[in-house]
């Protein structure tokens, strides 16, 4: 089963490692990791994207619970959530293929945000699922370059991850 | 008052009521040595090896109850030192690391003598800090000592950068400490304690299994009073040794791997097992398929929720101090009028004492030739079960478990999860120093205590009075033992050969060594050792029988009851 694990961490050095650390370690998957401070520079939040059986997803959690410095830990699968994830695609875009990038852009509502004669670059935030069906839909010898954030998380209505 | 930093770590030591620091001077940390130099409070240790220095300082926190502290230099001294982190990391002991690293300028540039020690530490250790400004030593140092000892107790490691002991800052102990990330549980959820304590009220077949946690905890007189009360048998594993009286009819002995055949039976086939400070690992529990196999219900009372239902899966989970629960599940069953059913539990009994009867720790003795149990029984009868008993790693230690029996906790200090050859005579030192006057034997062989036989050198300028009881029997015995049992006796280096005189090799080092070879002489060396040369370090050694092996035994892979009880089952 797939989760998404919201973590609040001391905003220190190394403590992305001890994190990473940690899955390596005991063997556990690691789907995607992001990182960054949140609103309260000390600290940063993390989202994890991990698989693995309920088992082993309750001793991820207990795990980043026992490290000094998380603060926090929260499987944000576990009820109503979102995830979001941003992509910069750069892509050929020349003759008529110009114009057919262009127009699978506007479906998927995405941006482009970077114009040459030969290329763009492309710009689109949503679900994992909503950007491999961008990616299905260009022609592969088009994409030159693609970059991915990771997912980033939060749970729905009341459900807060704060100190 | 402004104070260097190499002074502030010394002082901040001295706050902590530091007796000892284990170590060992190089580049990195001679400012720290300077300021040690100029204070009387806290003794230095001159070990051989820093690996050494790891181990005293942790057989010094086993023996007692307090944190043990090490000193090292950056580079090789750090690496050095990982493995005694590591042997103290899975034991679960706390430990203070302090080592010297590279001027704050120079790290990151490959300078001499720079490893990335909290890189390299990181797996191995509770946590660690690397301090960057001098302002930030105190409150890390307070912060490291309140890591090691609090919680699940474990190593915590300080690099230093040289600068940073030369630096100035106003020093001013913390009194006290608290991270908004790091909050352990201590007392145990009521509702659960209460569960549990119904369901071992209401057990036909109860068992009481405890491990290194009620050590830890100081917790053995409280599981003491618990399993008298409720007259059940119990377990204490490798590392629970010493939590349960060992000459009490109620202990069944060890469990596991080299278990008794009563103690494997009762926590097989018990209907409620009582958990306590204990993580189910592999050689407890052998194969956690096969022990899923027979239900019953488990109690399991950790102060780490991450070692509950981590192998097995458990039914009345109880986070806490193993001591502040079990006072409260004493207190509860004092206060209730229910008591265990005494037609079950005689019932049960009875079936453990057939069990019991089958006598599974009886070897043939010899008179021709020494065997190894028979050296640890006669330990035990000249000490009188009183000496403070370290091991190395291998057939010795089990022999060790087995054979000298364990009426107090904190008397029994081996490397249980780490498994590390050479901690013996380095746990001895740290005993030694925290209990000048008690008897201290550490039960070796000829190839652990080779590991760290620097430490004699130590042990003479500490006037040490260790006693060594080498069990010589010129193999790697464990390695052979297996070999023997699943490599068709294909002894691949397991031999160990071009052995010294160690009886002359510890009289090199200015202490006494006897060389004993028949069964005849065993005791009466033993207690020239312990007697006649009370004060000196003497190095006995055991010339044992090359082929005895370890029963009973639980192959790795197969379940607690499928047990090879002697060489007849092979």
């Amino acid at each position: 089963m797939r989760h998404v694990i919201s973590l609040l961490i001391e905003n220190e050095s190394g403590a992305l490692s001890r994190v990473s650390g940690l899955f390596s370690a005991r063997g556990y998957n690691i789907e995607s990791l992001t990182v960054a401070p949140t609103e309260d520079a000390s600290m940063s939040r993390m989202t994890i994207v991990t698989t693995g059986s309920d088992e082993i997803i309750e001793q991820i959690t207990k795990q980043l619970n026992k490290l000094v410095e998380v603060v926090k830990v929260v499987d944000i699968s576990e009820a109503a959530h979102i995830e979001r994830e941003l992509m910069l695609i750069k892509v050929r875009a020349t003759g008529k293929d110009r114009e057919e990038v262009k127009r699978t852009a506007d479906i998927f509502r995405a941006r482009i945000i970077d114009v040459t004669d030969a290329s763009y670059v492309v710009e689109l935030t949503g679900n994992q699922a909503k950007l491999d069906a961008f990616v299905g839909a260009i022609d592969p010898a088009l994409i030159l370059e693609t970059v991915r954030s990771g997912v980033c998380g939060i749970g729905r209505g009341d459900r807060v991850l704060k100190l | 008052m402004v104070l260097t930093g190499a002074e502030i770590v010394i002082r901040c030591l001295q706050e902590e009521k530091v007796e000892y620091v284990f170590g060992y001077p190089g580049g990195a940390v001679l400012y720290l040595y300077d300021a040690l130099f100029q204070q009387e409070e806290v003794r230095h240790v001159l070990v051989r090896h820093e690996q050494a220095a790891v181990h005293a300082a942790d057989g010094f926190a086993r023996s007692t109850d307090k944190v043990g502290v090490a000193l090292v230099t950056s580079g090789p001294g750090a690496t050095n030192a990982v493995t005694g982190i590591a042997t103290a990391y899975c034991d679960s002991i706390p430990l203070v690391i302090i080592s010297g690293q590279v001027p704050t300028a120079a790290i990151g540039q490959d300078a001499f003598q720079e490893v990335d020690t909290v890189g390299i530490t990181r797996p191995c250790v509770k946590h660690n800090f690397l301090v960057r400004d001098v302002r930030d030593i105190a409150s890390t140092i307070k912060k490291a000592f309140y890591l090691a000892k609090t919680g699940r107790p474990g190593p915590v490691l300080v690099d230093i950068p040289k600068d940073i002991t030369i630096a100035k800052c106003d020093f001013e102990y913390p009194k006290e400490i608290s991270m908004r990330s790091y909050n352990p549980v201590v007392r145990g959820h009521q509702g659960q304690i209460k569960k549990a304590v119904q369901l071992l009220l209401e057990a036909k077949r109860p068992m009481i299994y405890t491990g290194g946690g009620v050590v830890l905890a100081d917790a053995a007189e409280q599981l003491t009073r618990l399993t008298r009360l409720l007259g059940y048998p119990v377990t204490n594993t490798l590392m629970g040794l010493g939590g349960y009286p060992a000459s009490d009819r109620q202990f069944l002995g060890m469990p596991g791997m080299h278990g008794t055949y009563e103690a494997n039976m009762s926590m097989h086939y018990c209907d409620v097992l009582l958990a306590v400070g204990a993580r189910f690992d592999d050689r407890v529990i052998g194969n956690p398929a096969h022990f899923a196999e027979e239900p019953r219900k488990i109690i399991h009372i950790d102060i780490d929720p991450s070692s509950i239902s981590k192998r097995v899966k458990v039914d009345v989970p109880i986070v806490g101090d193993v001591k502040e629960v079990l006072e409260e599940m004493i207190r509860q069953l004092e206060a209730g009028a229910a008591r265990p059913h005494a037609d079950h539990l005689g019932t049960w009994w009875k079936q453990i004492e057939e069990w019991r009867s089958r006598d599974c720790m009886a070897y043939r003795n010899s008179n021709e030739i020494i065997k190894p149990q028979f050296v640890v029984q006669k330990l035990w009868e000249v000490t009188g079960g009183n000496a403070i008993v370290t091991s190395d790693v291998g057939q010795h230690q089990m022999w060790a478990a087995q054979y000298y029996h364990f009426d107090q906790p904190r008397r029994w200090l081996n490397s249980g999860g780490l498994g590390t050859m050479g901690v013996g005579l380095p746990y001895a030192m740290g005993a030694q120093l925290a209990h000048p006057e008690a008897q201290v034997a550490c039960i070796t062989g000829e190839a652990s205590i080779q590991m760290n036989i620097q430490e004699l050198s130590t042990c003479k300028q500490f006037r040490l009075p260790i006693k060594i009881c080498n069990l010589n029997n010129r193999y790697l015995g464990m390695v052979r033992q297996w070999q023997q049992i699943f490599h068709g006796a294909r002894y691949s280096e397991s031999y160990m050969d071009s052995l010294p005189d160690f009886a002359r090799l510890a009289a090199s080092y200015g202490h006494v060594g006897i060389r004993v070879d028949r069964p005849s002489d065993v005791e009466d060396a033993i207690r020239e050792a312990f007697v006649k040369h009370k004060n000196d370090l003497v190095f006995l050694d055991f010339q044992v029988d090359q082929t005895e092996n370890v029963y009973p035994m639980v192959q790795g892979g197969k379940g607690l009851t499928e047990m090879i009880l002697s060489a007849e089952d092979l």
